[in-house]
C-alpha cells in the first residue's frame, strides 16, 4: 500500500526533491504550493501525512496547520513540518500549531522516510 | 539529482529577481509586511536548496543575510539608507555565490567577509560559524568535507561521493541492550503522533519485548476515547550494526521518540553494551540476555561496559543527534532502478506537475529557429517558382500558397517568442552596475527602470549587457556631476539614471538617461581638433558634436575621469550595437541631463527587406532603414562641389549617395534623372538618397551571418539566401551612408595626353 502524501512548499527545488525522495520511497507524492493551494488539493483528497513548509506567500505553514487542524476530517492527519532551523523554539512552535512532528531541510530522505513511518506507520 | 540541481540554480535565479525587485519596493518607500516577507522568503528558500545541495557558503551567507532580514521582518531591525544599501550589496554578492555554485568556481573570500560582517553587526550577531542550529545531520557530512558543490543529500544519488569512512574509532560498541519506558500524555495523541508507529520504529532497530501497562485504563463507560492510559516497557535488543553501520546508541533510540519528546514520560536505560572484540571472539554469547527483562545488568560483560566507549551518551534530546548514526551507511536510495523494483512505484512525475511553463534547451530553440528560418527560404523559393510557371494569381496553388506563406510567418514569430524573455534580468544586473559605480565614485543616485518586462530576444539580452554596462558606468561616473555640484545648481542632490525600454515600430528602444549637466560641447570640440578628428574651422551642429564622442580615438579611459564629459570606448559601445544590428543616438541639453536612444531589432533572425538591384547585383536593403521610395526628376537634382550630387526633397537637400558605386561595382552613372532612390534615413534623424537600378521585391529573409567568416565589412550587414537560392547581401544602410565617399559624379579630372 503506498500512502498518500501531500507535500506543501513554495519552492520548486524543494517540491522537485520532495517528489522524488517520496517517488524513490514508494510513496505517493501530492504536491501544492502553499497553503492556500494546499487546501485546495486537500478538497480532493485525503493524504496519510501532510509535508508542509513554513514560510510561504498567501498563507504559511502555520496557518495552513491551523486550518488543517480545524476541520473534523483533517484533525487527524500527520503534519510533519518542513523547517531550516531545528532550533527548539521553532518545533515548539510547530507543535503549538498542531504539527505531528518536524524534517529539517535539507533532509535527507532516509529521515525523511523515517519520520513519515514514524507518524503513519 | 542533477536535473534537481539544474531546477534549483533556475529557480534561484528567479528567487534572486524577485529578491532584487523587493528590496526595490523596500527602498522605493513600500516597507509593508508582504515587501520584507517576500524577500525574506527568496533568501529563505535559496537557503533551503542550498543545503540540499550541500553548498556551504551559499548556505551560511544566506542564513547571515536572512537573519537580518528577519530582524527587520519582526520589527527589531529599522534599517537606514545604509542598511538597505548593505542588503542591496548582499544580494549581489548571494547572486554571484549562487552563480560561482551553479559554474563550480570560486567567490574570493574577501568579498563575503566584510559583509557577513556587517550584517553581522546589525543584528548583533556573531557571524562567526556558530550558526549550527542549521546543519543537520546530513548536511555535516558536506561541511566537513569543504568540498562546497559536489552536493550530499545523504540517500540521493549523487555520483562521485565516496561513503565516508567512520567518523569514531572501529571499537564502537557492537551489541546492546535497551530498557525504554514510554508514557504517552494526552498531547501525544493530539498532535497526530501513534504510539504504534514508534513502537514499530523501534522493532527495526533490534529486537523488542514489550509489555503493556494498562493499569490506568479505565472502564469503558468512562473511557475519553481520545485520552492516553497506557505504557509501555520495552526491551530492545540491538544486534550489531550489520555492514559499517552505526551501532545503536541513545541518541538513536530518542531520536525514535523525537516528535513526541515532551508529550510523553520517556526512560531509556542501558543494559549492557558488548564491545565488538568480545563480540567477534565469543559469538555464542550472543544469544545470552535469557535472564529476567529490566535487569539492570544481565550478562558477563556489564563490566567492560563501563569502560566501552559509548558514542555521545547524549543528554541532549535527539535533535542534537550527532551525525553519526547515517553518516557511513552508503545510501540505501542511491541506486534510483534498483529501488522503484522493489516498491510499487507510483508514476512518477507527470501527475502533479504545474502546467505552466516547460523548461526546454536553449540548443533545441535554436535549432527551431534555424528550421524556421530554412522554412521561410523555401517557402519564398517555392512561391518563386509559382510565379514563374505562370499560373494566374488566383489560382488554387496560388492562393493555396499565399495561406502557407501567412501561417509560415505565423510559425516565425511564435517561434521568435519563444526566444524572446523580459530584458528584466538585464536591468536587475545594470542596477547593481549603478550601485558599485556610485559607491565607487562617491555619488547619490537613484536607478530608475521602465518597461523592464518589454521582450527581447534572448541573444539580443545576452549581447547588450556589455555595452549597456558601459554606458551606465559613464552616466553614473561621467554624465552626473558631483554632489556638491548639483546642488550648487539647485537640483536634488542625489543624481538619477533611468533606463527604460518599449517597443516601438517592430523596434526595441532603450534608453539610457541621466539628469547630470549634460555634453560640455566647447570642451568635445576642443578635445576632438586636439586629436586631430575635426578640422579646426569645422562647422558642426550640436547633435555633430555630441556623435563625435563615438568616434573612435576620441578618448581613452585614462583619460575620462578629467572629463566632465563622456567617452569611455563609446566607439567600442557604438559597434558592438551595431553588431546586433542597432543604433544609438544622443541627445543632450545643458544643464538638464543627457540621454542615448537605443534602437534593435526585435530579433537577430530575420528581418524584413527590400531586394533591390545595382549594377547587376541582388541586395537587401532593411526595410526599416527606408522611409521613402521615389524617382528622381531633373529639377530634384543638384550638383554639390566636382563630385557629389545633392537630392532636394521637399525643401531639404539630401546627399546623393550611388549604392553600385560605393559598393565598387561601378563607376558613378552620367546622370541620375529618373533613377529609382530610396530615402533612408537615420536615427540621428539625418537622410540620404540612395541610387538603386531596380526594386525587386518587398519580404522577410532570413539573416545569415557574415561576421564569424569575414569579420566586419563596412556597409554590409549579413547576407540571406533568396527565393531562388541566390545569395544576397544584407546593407546596413547607415554605415554604408556614413562611410560613403557620395561620389556621384565621375571626376572631371582631364587627362594628359
Amino acid at each position: 500500500m503506498s500512502l498518500d502524501i501531500l507535500a506543501v512548499d513554495d519552492s520548486r527545488t524543494m517540491r522537485d526533491m520532495l517528489r522524488l525522495a517520496l517517488t524513490q520511497a514508494g510513496f505517493t507524492p501530492h504536491l501544492a504550493e502553499d497553503g492556500i493551494d494546499g487546501l485546495e488539493k486537500l478538497k480532493g483528497l485525503t493524504p496519510d501525512v501532510i509535508i508542509t513548509d513554513v514560510n510561504m506567500p498567501r498563507l504559511d505553514g502555520f496557518g495552513f496547520i491551523d486550518a488543517v487542524r480545524t476541520e473534523e476530517e483533517w484533525r487527524r492527519i500527520p503534519i510533519l513540518v518542513l523547517t531550516t532551523e531545528s532550533a527548539a523554539e521553532l518545533k515548539a512552535r510547530a507543535r503549538e500549531a498542531g504539527a505531528t512532528g518536524w524534517i529539517v531541510k535539507p533532509f535527507d530522505p532516509v529521515k525523511l522516510v523515517k519520520a513519515l513511518h514514524m507518524v503513519a506507520g | 539529482m542533477a536535473e534537481i540541481r539544474a531546477a534549483f540554480f533556475v529557480e534561484a535565479e528567479e528567487l534572486l529577481e524577485s529578491l532584487q525587485d523587493g528590496l526595490q519596493l523596500y527602498d522605493d518607500g513600500q516597507r509593508d509586511d508582504e515587501t520584507i516577507n517576500v524577500v525574506f522568503r527568496a533568501v529563505h528558500s535559496i537557503k533551503g536548496g542550498a543545503g540540499a545541495f550541500g553548498l556551504d557558503e551559499l548556505v551560511q551567507f544566506a542564513h547571515t543575510f536572512e537573519t537580518a532580514l528577519d530582524a527587520v521582518r519582526s520589527g527589531a531591525l529599522d534599517p537606514d539608507g545604509a542598511a538597505v544599501k548593505l542588503f542591496f550589496r548582499s544580494a549581489d554578492i548571494l547572486a554571484d555565490l549562487v552563480r560561482a555554485a551553479r559554474d563550480g568556481t570560486d567567490l574570493p573570500a574577501d568579498v563575503t567577509g566584510p559583509v557577513l560582517a556587517a550584517l553581522g553587526e546589525l543584528t548583533g550577531e556573531e557571524e562567526e560559524e556558530e550558526e549550527v542550529d542549521f546543519q543537520p545531520a546530513t548536511l555535516s557530512l558536506d561541511l566537513g568535507g569543504a568540498g562546497g558543490d559536489a552536493g550530499g543529500a545523504g540517500g540521493l544519488d549523487i555520483p562521485g561521493l565516496p561513503p565516508l569512512p567512520p567518523l569514531e574509532a572501529p571499537q564502537a560498541p557492537a551489541r546492546s541492550t535497551w530498557t525504554i519506558r514510554f508514557a504517552p500524555h494526552d498531547a501525544l495523541l493530539v498532535s497526530g503522533n501513534e504510539p504504534l508507529y514508534l513502537l514499530r520504529a523501534l522493532a527495526e532497530m533490534g529486537e523488542t519485548e514489550v509489555s503493556c501497562d494498562c493499569t490506568e485504563l479505565p472502564g469503558l463507560d468512562t473511557i475519553d476515547p481520545e485520552a492516553a492510559y497506557l505504557a509501555w516497557t520495552i526491551r530492545l535488543d540491538c544486534p550489531p550494526p550489520e555492514g559499517d553501520g552505526p551501532p545503536v546508541d541513545e541518541a538513536a533510540i530518542r531520536e525514535v521518540f523525537e516528535f513526541v519528546d515532551g508529550l510523553c514520560d520517556l526512560e531509556i536505560t542501558a543494559e549492557a553494551v558488548e564491545p565488538p572484540s568480545d563480540a567477534a571472539a565469543l559469538p555464542p554469547l550472543d544469544p545470552a540476555p535469557d535472564t529476567a527483562p529490566g535487569a539492570p545488568a544481565d550478562v558477563a560483560p556489564a563490566p567492560i561496559a563501563a569502560e566501552a566507549p559509548t558514542p555521545a551518551p547524549a543528554d541532549a534530546p535527539a535533535a542534537a543527534a550527532p551525525p553519526a548514526p547515517d553518516l557511513p551507511r552508503p545510501a540505501p536510495d542511491s541506486k534510483p532502478a534498483a529501488k522503484p523494483a522493489a516498491a510499487p512505484a507510483p508514476e512518477p512525475r507527470t501527475a502533479t506537475r504545474p502546467a505552466a511553463t516547460v523548461r526546454v534547451d536553449l540548443e533545441r530553440i535554436d535549432r527551431l529557429v534555424n528550421l524556421v528560418g530554412e522554412l521561410v527560404i523555401n517557402q519564398a523559393m517555392l512561391s518563386q517558382r509559382v510565379a514563374e510557371a505562370g499560373l494566374p494569381p488566383n489560382s488554387p496553388v496560388a492562393t493555396g500558397l499565399e495561406e502557407f506563406m501567412q501561417l509560415t510567418r505565423d510559425i516565425q514569430e511564435s517561434v521568435m517568442m519563444i526566444r524572446a524573455q523580459p530584458i528584466k534580468s538585464l536591468f536587475q544586473r545594470m542596477a547593481r552596475i549603478v550601485r558599485e559605480a556610485s559607491s565607487d565614485v562617491g555619488k547619490e543616485v537613484r536607478f530608475v527602470t521602465e518597461g523592464e518586462n518589454t521582450e527581447v530576444d534572448k541573444t539580443v539580452i545576452e549581447r547588450l549587457a556589455d555595452p549597456l554596462t558601459h554606458m551606465i558606468r559613464n552616466a553614473v561616473d561621467h554624465g552626473l556631476e558631483k554632489t556638491e555640484d548639483r546642488v550648487a545648481a539647485g537640483k536634488p542632490a542625489e543624481g538619477r539614471v533611468t533606463l527604460k525600454a518599449a517597443h516601438r515600430s517592430g523596434r526595441i528602444l532603450i534608453e539610457i538617461a541621466d539628469d547630470g549637466g549634460g555634453i560640455n560641447r566647447p570642451r568635445v570640440r576642443e578635445i576632438a581638433e586636439e586629436r586631430g578628428l575635426i578640422a579646426p574651422d569645422a562647422q558642426l551642429t550640436e547633435s555633430e558634436i555630441d556623435n563625435l564622442l563615438f568616434m573612435p580615438g576620441f578618448s581613452t579611459a585614462s583619460e575620462v575621469s578629467s572629463l566632465s564629459g563622456r567617452g569611455v570606448g563609446m566607439d567600442v559601445v557604438r559597434s558592438s550595437i551595431q553588431a546586433l544590428g542597432g543604433r544609438v543616438a544622443i541627445t543632450s541639453r545643458r544643464g538638464e541631463g543627457t540621454t542615448f536612444s537605443i534602437s534593435l531589432p526585435l530579433t537577430l533572425a530575420v528581418l524584413d527587406g527590400m531586394v533591390v538591384g545595382a549594377a547587376g547585383e541582388t541586395l537587401v536593403v532593411p526595410l526599416n532603414a527606408i522611409l521613402e521610395t521615389l524617382t528622381l526628376g531633373e529639377e530634384d537634382l543638384r550638383a554639390l562641389g566636382p563630385q557629389t550630387h545633392v537630392v532636394q526633397i521637399r525643401g531639404g537637400f539630401v546627399p546623393l549617395i550611388d549604392l553600385g558605386t560605393e559598393l565598387g561595382y561601378r563607376a558613378p552613372l552620367d546622370n541620375y534623372m529618373g533613377s529609382t532612390v530610396l530615402l533612408i534615413g537615420q536615427e540621428e534623424g539625418q537622410r540620404a538618397a540612395m541610387v538603386v537600378d531596380a526594386i525587386e521585391d518587398q519580404r522577410q529573409v532570413v539573416i545569415k551571418g557574415l561576421e564569424a567568416t569575414y569579420g566586419r565589412v563596412p556597409g554590409i550587414a549579413a547576407a540571406t539566401i533568396l527565393g531562388d537560392g541566390q545569395i544576397a547581401l544584407i546593407l546596413d544602410p547607415p554605415d554604408l551612408i556614413a562611410g560613403a565617399s557620395g561620389r556621384t559624379r565621375a571626376a572631371n579630372l582631364p587627362l594628359a595626353g
